[in-house]
């Protein structure tokens, strides 16, 4: 294989030689290295397959606008789809493979495409493929779906890190070619916090890439004066390999930091990448300008790139992309490649200028003028260019330049558009305001001079100018040339999707003539790099082929993100185990202990049952229960909300949130209480206990805490903001325990001090302020969930462990059994207590049951609305208890109810199960039910219709109160 | 002109310069019998439903952009009838059976594709959720399973089953769900309304609607004030504003739905999968890249473009969900505004103006809806009376 | 997007909790009368495009509830106020 290394120059670390395989191949290069102009330097042109075609491909940039050389890029869970081989820095051990071709990139098999290519046009999907009716997802789709797509993902755990970051600065720089330099030099010695970001891999912009002279020295040397300037002040940070992907509200802007991907994998305490959000007071956009291809036949063999990319190759990684070189464009810059490749003594043939006549400097090297390339050919590889006027040109690369479009994307984010210069042709960024503004050749300025002022004068502050030096500029002038309508071969103009310039006057015939309606219809703009160099020369064809004006066609919509953004640079650390927070309980210790299974509820951990050796869920939870409605149990509701509500007026503030009322309730009492929504729906339940005449204490369920809490804070703020009352969640600062079973009384007797508890002293729902084990501050609640005689046992979380071990001490000669979640909703369901499956958002506290607890007597939140027809219809659904017939078969949550002899249908629907358990207690499944008019039909027979799981079950509609209807034992 | 293959072989002959406009560009006339403002989905498939069920033709769609730009281009492309209440069951069931006729009935490639939906639980409260759901749709015959997580598993490995926050217990799976090609909708609804004799205009804005004694007379656009005995909105996104001009307040907020796509790969993930943990759901196009979206902003808004919080807040979620995805890149990202209705309930109905009809109000739902709900919206037009299924 | 919190100053919208149309005002009567009033306060919602004053949480704060007056299109944000406030100049009694 031929080098295409040159001898001299260039940016490239010689002594530091890398090695790294591409298909399997062997390949050296050096430190400084992209992938892509690695593979050059060792005579790979070919580095990818298109889309749809197969054609091969070979890089078009030299950066993140590649459309062609698209690799996966390293293996196993690391390896990523599509990765711009132009963007990759080269490291030793690098591993690279091509994409989207079978079974290699040299003789890849989807390539026939291309024969069939004059039915694949533009759309034809959207006329074909419908007969037969089947075959679209038995046969047609499938092969559409294998044959499309890139890159293969991997389907391994990423094993790397990414991190999160927030930066704030006076001014933010995007850029650092010779406009950001200056913009950041004029913030930065006026004092200003400046952050200078940039994609590449080192700062400098296009002063890497092209032969400047700037203050009388190279534009390199000057670059790295100014950054090294920059370096050395405290109030600018540099930021290299660095993309700022989008511009947000509020002057927020997206950036990637590529912290670790220039190495084979990162350090152990680095992030492959950092996503920063940067708040800039102010930000100059200082892109640059992406130079536009041209659209002629064979635009696309591996071999023709673009003018600046080839210089920028043999330039700044001494890569020649050929040893015969046609230069071909429309303006006075394309003449720069032919000057500096001959100055790296590559040959170059001729310049093909489509102009007539221009003045620019050739350096000797002949101009063919009023001509242009029509077709190239050679397919794998550059061969020759045939001209419009008959003449054919050996060579093996074509530098093609159709001019330079200003990278305006981040100017337009928020969806202003761009407007068309005909002089420069170029479509320049729309008004931004003065918190962003862009600068230099992103904003059309097309002279070295004018982009060094600019930048000057946009990032100076407080009036405080620098001055600019003196530089050498390049002519520009510029001819329209889009289209080189003479070819024969398909010119593209997007080229990963191969869509061609024939496309968008096709699009236009069949009536998708608006710019967005092409570039649906077309696909032209839609891949990866999202039309950052084709979508320009389509504007220009639809504009022709419609007989409108650039302005009039106008573009496409700019939207984040600049460049494409790993999912895993968004997610940061929260992903896996730390997606969300964990919350703990206090007595989380004490139920490990005890040897809790833990279940997800919410944030929470929740101990959810406490298995002996040998039990499942199931035999343990019905234990727990039969322990506890026999001796004493104790369970974990530190979950609940709580609230402490304080103040002159917290009972009237209570007794708006609640329906019932809590102004009333005695000092020393707990209340259960019912809150609705403004709509009239249930939106909470709990008690709340009066500790004092200003003094309440509110719980809440577990789910809905803290959406209570936030409804609380708007009531009083937003609705009745003259009510004299505070409150504040408690949720975390208390442990809280429920003691049940008839031996409760007597193992709590036990730790609290000083108080002989009887009916009397701790009557049911008393509230009341104790001490435990010689002076822990607690509350003692006679509240019963269980049914049984039965408190709630409030400490200071810190004590939350202590106190549970203390109890378990006390209710070991009680037999005394820690119970989970479980066997507390199997005992709540035993008593028809509603929860969560029938405080579903849905339900009134008419459907609960709860109905009479609604005040008609004070104004509460959901009053008016409860009262609506709607919500008060006697066949709205209500809850049920829900008993098998045969009690040795098993009903299901999430059943339906029908009438004993209908037919399956939504018209029958009565109902659903709301809830299950097996009930230890009276030895069968039962459950609660949404039924329709269902307090009507205690003692009906109905179907339990279970289709989802193929059973159905004859049940008896009763009361909810399944056990216990006298609610002897709660008294006991 | 049929697309069929015969003519997309013969046109290639005449190297495509044949092919005729998929529909006209007609001038307003003066007067028609129903103008429907609104050329995205609902308003198009009213208009082909109105001209193909109703045999009325005197019939203009006014878009105010460019046909198909509101939200039937910006949505995720997701179908299903995985619904639970009365009501809603019959309507989405009957989009369904639509979608699965269209392309035959209209003739356009639309890339109806019933890959499966599936809806992940994480919890026992989420599983028994499902279960009602999914008996909801067994018992009308709308086909529905529920999956343990070992069924889960056996279809996407790849997800997180042992490191995850919340751990993956099963999901509800609608096999007949899926997925269309969103623009192609439109397209289809617009060349089978054209070719009827629909006007559909492009680029007429409806500046304000013109009543008289309690009737509708017409509405002025900036190409001219256009009569017209009949008036349906379908201004999805832009309800309230559209709503005011005929002096309504409608219980409508708009809200900004993000949405993102993948670079395109090979496949990776065949059918529609929502995460039940968090705020995510993805399926892949034919084109190869992964379509996803979450929440929307709680934020009212009328731009259709997002902040990156939510950004964050989806992408985490994917990744929580498919610990892989971390490697694959994010092409782009755009907004559709939501008709977000204050019980979450759609509007199909006459107005207590006469003539005046509005459909809006769909929430996230609009897409999968767009068959029944034109032909619901054209029915309740045609007899000035709601369908059956619009009817609640 | 940034909101100026007049207690915590300008943070964040992530911090943020929207709460929709603020210029609806909870009707005081419980006569069976006012239904109507009642029915337009839980449903019927401003939604301009443009100009819009909002009820935000700064639930990721100082857990004030805030008037916030922005722009629906741009997003530009004008202002805010806290709710208490903004609900004793409409004049808001308990």
């Amino acid at each position: 294989m031929t080098s295409f290394r040159l001898s001299k120059g260039g940016l490239i670390d010689r002594a530091a030689q890398l090695s790294f395989s591409f298909d399997g191949k062997r390949f050296t290069g050096h430190k400084g290295d992209t992938l892509a102009s690695a593979l050059l330097a060792n005579g790979v042109t070919l580095m990818g397959r298109s889309f749809k075609y197969h054609r091969p491909r070979g890089p078009i940039t030299a950066g993140a606008a590649e459309p062609n050389a698209l690799v996966e890029l390293r293996e196993g869970g690391r390896k990523e789809a599509n990765t711009r081989a132009t963007m990759v820095e080269l490291y030793d051990g690098l591993v690279a493979a091509s994409q989207n071709r079978w079974p290699s990139l040299d003789f890849d098999v989807g390539a026939v495409n291309s024969l069939a290519s004059s039915i694949f046009v533009a759309g034809f999907y959207y006329k074909t493929f419908m007969w037969p009716k089947s075959f679209w997802e038995k046969i047609y789709e499938p092969l559409i779906r294998r044959a499309a797509g890139l890159g293969t993902a991997s389907k391994l755990p990423d094993p790397d890190k990414y991190e999160k970051a927030y930066a704030h600065c006076d001014l933010l720089v995007i850029g650092s070619g010779p406009t950001g330099l200056m913009a950041a030099l004029a913030a930065g010695r006026a004092g200003k916090r400046v952050i200078l970001a940039d994609e590449g891999s080192a700062l400098g912009g296009s002063l890497l890439n092209e032969r400047e002279e700037i203050g009388g020295t190279s534009g390199l040397d000057w670059a790295m004066g100014v950054l090294a300037e920059l370096a050395s002040l405290p109030n600018v940070t540099l930021m290299p390999r660095t993309t700022v992907i989008g511009w947000f509200d509020g002057n927020i802007f997206g950036a990637v930091e590529r912290v670790s991907d220039h190495v084979a994998a990162p350090d152990p305490h680095e992030p492959r990448q950092r996503y920063w959000k940067i708040i800039a007071k102010r930000a100059v956009l200082a892109a640059g300008a992406e130079e536009r291809p041209v659209a002629f036949g064979g635009n696309d063999t591996p071999g023709v790139m673009l003018a600046s990319a080839m210089r920028t190759y043999a330039n700044r990684y001494a890569a020649a992309a050929g040893k015969s070189v046609v230069v071909f464009g429309n303006n006075d810059h394309a003449y720069r490649t032919a000057r500096d490749l001959k100055a790296h003594g590559v040959h170059v043939e001729v310049i093909i200028d489509s102009r007539k006549e221009s003045g620019a400097d050739a350096a000797g090297v002949p101009v063919l003028r009023g001509r242009m390339v029509a077709d190239v050919t050679g397919g794998r590889a550059v061969k020759a260019v045939h001209l419009t006027d008959g003449t054919h040109i050996a060579c093996d690369a074509v530098a093609m330049s159709g001019g330079f479009s200003p990278i305006v994307n981040l100017a337009c984010h928020k969806g202003a558009k761009p407007r068309w210069d005909a002089n420069l042709l170029a479509f320049l960024p729309p008004d931004t305001g003065a918190a962003f503004t862009a600068a230099g050749a992103a904003a059309g300025k097309m002279l070295l001079s004018e982009c060094l002022a600019d930048g000057a004068a946009k990032g100076a502050a407080d009036g405080r100018a620098i001055s600019v030096p003196t530089c050498r500029d390049e002519a520009h002038a510029i001819a329209p040339l889009w289209w080189v309508k003479e070819s024969q071969g398909k010119a593209f103009i997007d080229y990963q999707n191969d869509a061609t310039a024939k496309d968008l006057p096709l699009a236009a015939r069949e009536g998708y003539k608006d710019i967005e309606l092409a570039k649906r219809y077309t696909t032209t703009g839609m891949a990866t790099d999202q039309g950052k160099l084709g979508n320009v020369n389509a504007i220009a064809i639809m504009a022709e082929a419609t007989g409108r004006s650039m302005d009039e066609v106008g573009t496409t919509t700019f939207r984040p993100f600049y460049t494409p953004v790993a999912f895993g640079a968004f997610a940061g650390p929260f992903t896996g185990h730390h997606f969300q927070p964990v919350r703990k309980t206090p007595l989380h210790d004490w139920a490990a202990e005890q040897g809790a299974v833990f279940v997800e509820t919410g944030l929470w951990m929740r101990s959810s049952w406490f298995p002996r050796k040998g039990e499942d869920w199931l035999a343990a939870a019905s234990r727990e229960v039969l322990a506890t409605r026999s001796g004493v149990g104790l369970c974990d509701v530190s979950t609940l909300g709580k609230i402490d509500v304080q103040g002159r007026d917290a009972g009237q503030f209570l007794d708006k949130l609640y329906c019932n009322t809590f102004s009333t309730l005695a000092v020393g009492k707990a209340r259960y209480g019912l809150m609705l929504r403004e709509d009239g729906i249930v939106s909470d339940d709990g008690t709340t206990s009066r500790l004092a005449e200003d003094h309440y204490v509110m719980t809440t369920t577990t789910a809905n805490a803290a959406k209570v809490m936030a409804q609380m804070e708007f009531a009083h703020q937003a609705l009745f903001p003259d009510l004299d009352v505070t409150y504040v969640s408690v949720t975390e600062q208390w442990a809280q325990m429920a003691v049940a079973g008839p031996k409760s009384r007597a193992t709590l007797q036990k730790i609290v001090d000083g108080l002989a508890m009887s009916d009397e002293t701790v009557p049911y729902m008393a509230a009341l302020e104790v001490s435990i084990l010689g002076g822990i501050p607690a509350r003692l609640f006679r509240l019963s969930f269980s049914g049984e005689h039965a408190y709630e046992l409030a400490v200071p979380a810190d004590y939350g462990n202590m106190a549970a071990r203390a109890l378990m001490q006390a209710g070991a000669e009680f037999g005394i059994v820690p119970y989970g979640v479980e066997a507390l909703s199997i005992m709540r369901i035993e008593k028809g207590h509603v929860a969560g499956g029938e405080l579903n958002g849905t339900t009134t506290a008419g459907d609960l049951g709860l109905g009479k607890m609604m005040s008609t007597k004070k104004d509460y939140i959901g009053r008016m609305m409860a009262q609506r027809e709607g919500l008060n219809d006697p066949n709205r659904q209500c809850v049920v208890g829900i008993r098998p017939v045969d009690v040795t078969d098993r009903i299901r949550s999430g059943a339906h109810i029908l009438r004993k002899d209908d037919k399956p249908s939504m018209a029958n629907d009565q109902g659903y199960v709301s809830s299950v358990a097996w009930s230890p207690m009276l030895n069968m499944w039962i459950g609660l039910a949404l039924v329709a008019n269902g307090r009507a039909r205690h003692g009906e027979i109905v179907q339990v219709w279970d289709g989802l799981r193929g059973t159905q079950v004859l049940g008896e509609i009763c009361d909810p109160m399944h056990f216990d209807k006298e609610n002897k034992r709660l008294h006991a | 002109m049929r697309y069929n293959v015969f003519s997309l072989l013969r046109n290639s002959l005449s190297g495509h310069k044949n092919w005729q406009p998929a529909w006209r560009e007609p001038e307003p006339k003066t007067e028609y019998d129903v103008v429907i403002v609104g050329g995205g989905g609902h308003g198009l498939a009213t208009a082909y439903y109105l001209a193909k069920e109703h045999g009325l033709t005197n019939v203009a769609v006014l878009e105010k952009g460019w046909l198909g730009s509101g939200n039937i281009g910006r949505n995720t492309t997701i179908i299903r009838s995985n619904y639970m209440l009365p009501g809603n069951n019959p309507f989405y069931e009957w989009s369904m059976k639509l979608w699965e006729n269209l392309e035959q009935d209209f003739n356009f490639n639309a890339m109806v594709s019933q890959r499966g939906v599936l809806n992940l639980c994480h919890t026992d409260a989420q599983r028994d959720a499902f279960a009602r759901r999914g008996n909801a749709m067994r018992i009308d015959g709308v086909d529905a399973e529920l999956l343990d997580r070992e069924a889960v598993r056996e279809m996407y490995p790849f997800f997180d089953y042992d490191n995850a926050r919340f751990p993956i217990k099963g999901g509800l799976l609608q096999r007949r769900g899926g997925t269309v090609r969103h623009d192609a909708v439109a397209w289809g609804y617009a060349r089978g309304a054209d070719s009827r004799g629909v006007d559909i205009i492009q680029h007429c804005e409806v500046k304000g609607i013109r009543i008289e004694n309690g009737k509708v007379l017409g509405v002025d656009t900036n190409k001219g004030f256009i009569r017209c005995k009949k008036l349906g909105l379908a201004t999805a996104g832009n309800s309230s504003e559209t709503a005011a001009m005929a002096g309504m307040k409608l219980p409508i907020e708009s809200h900004v739905l993000q949405a993102f796509v993948s670079e395109g790969l090979k496949p990776y993930i065949d059918g529609v999968v929502t995460f039940g943990a968090g705020h995510f759901y993805v399926s892949q196009s034919d084109k190869g890249g992964l379509v996803f979206g979450g929440d929307i902003d709680s934020y009212n808004s009328y731009a259709r473009r997002g902040n990156l919080p939510m950004v964050e807040h989806v992408v985490e979620a994917g990744v929580a969900m498919i610990p892989s995805l971390a490697r694959v890149r994010v092409l782009r990202s755009w907004g559709g505004i939501m008709d977000m209705s204050m019980d979450g309930s759609p509007i199909i109905d006459k107005t207590h103006i006469q003539g005046l009809y509005l459909n809006a109000g769909w929430c996230y739902g609009g897409f999968k809806a767009t068959p029944a709900s034109g032909w619901c919206f054209a029915h309740t037009i045609a007899k000035d009376e709601p369908h059956k299924l619009n009817a609640a | 997007m940034l909101i100026p919190c007049p207690h915590c100053g300008t943070r964040p919208v992530e911090e943020f909790t929207f709460l929709g149309d603020a210029s609806v005002t909870r009707p005081t009567s419980n006569d069976p009368a006012s239904m109507e009033q009642w029915y337009d306060y839980v449903y019927l919602r401003a939604n301009p495009r443009g100009r819009f004053a909002e009820f935000a949480h700064h639930s990721g704060g100082c857990r004030a509830w805030l008037v916030v007056t922005r722009n629906t299109e741009t997003h530009e944000v004008y202002g805010a106020v806290t709710a208490r406030d903004y609900a004793r100049a409409k004049g808001a009694k308990a």
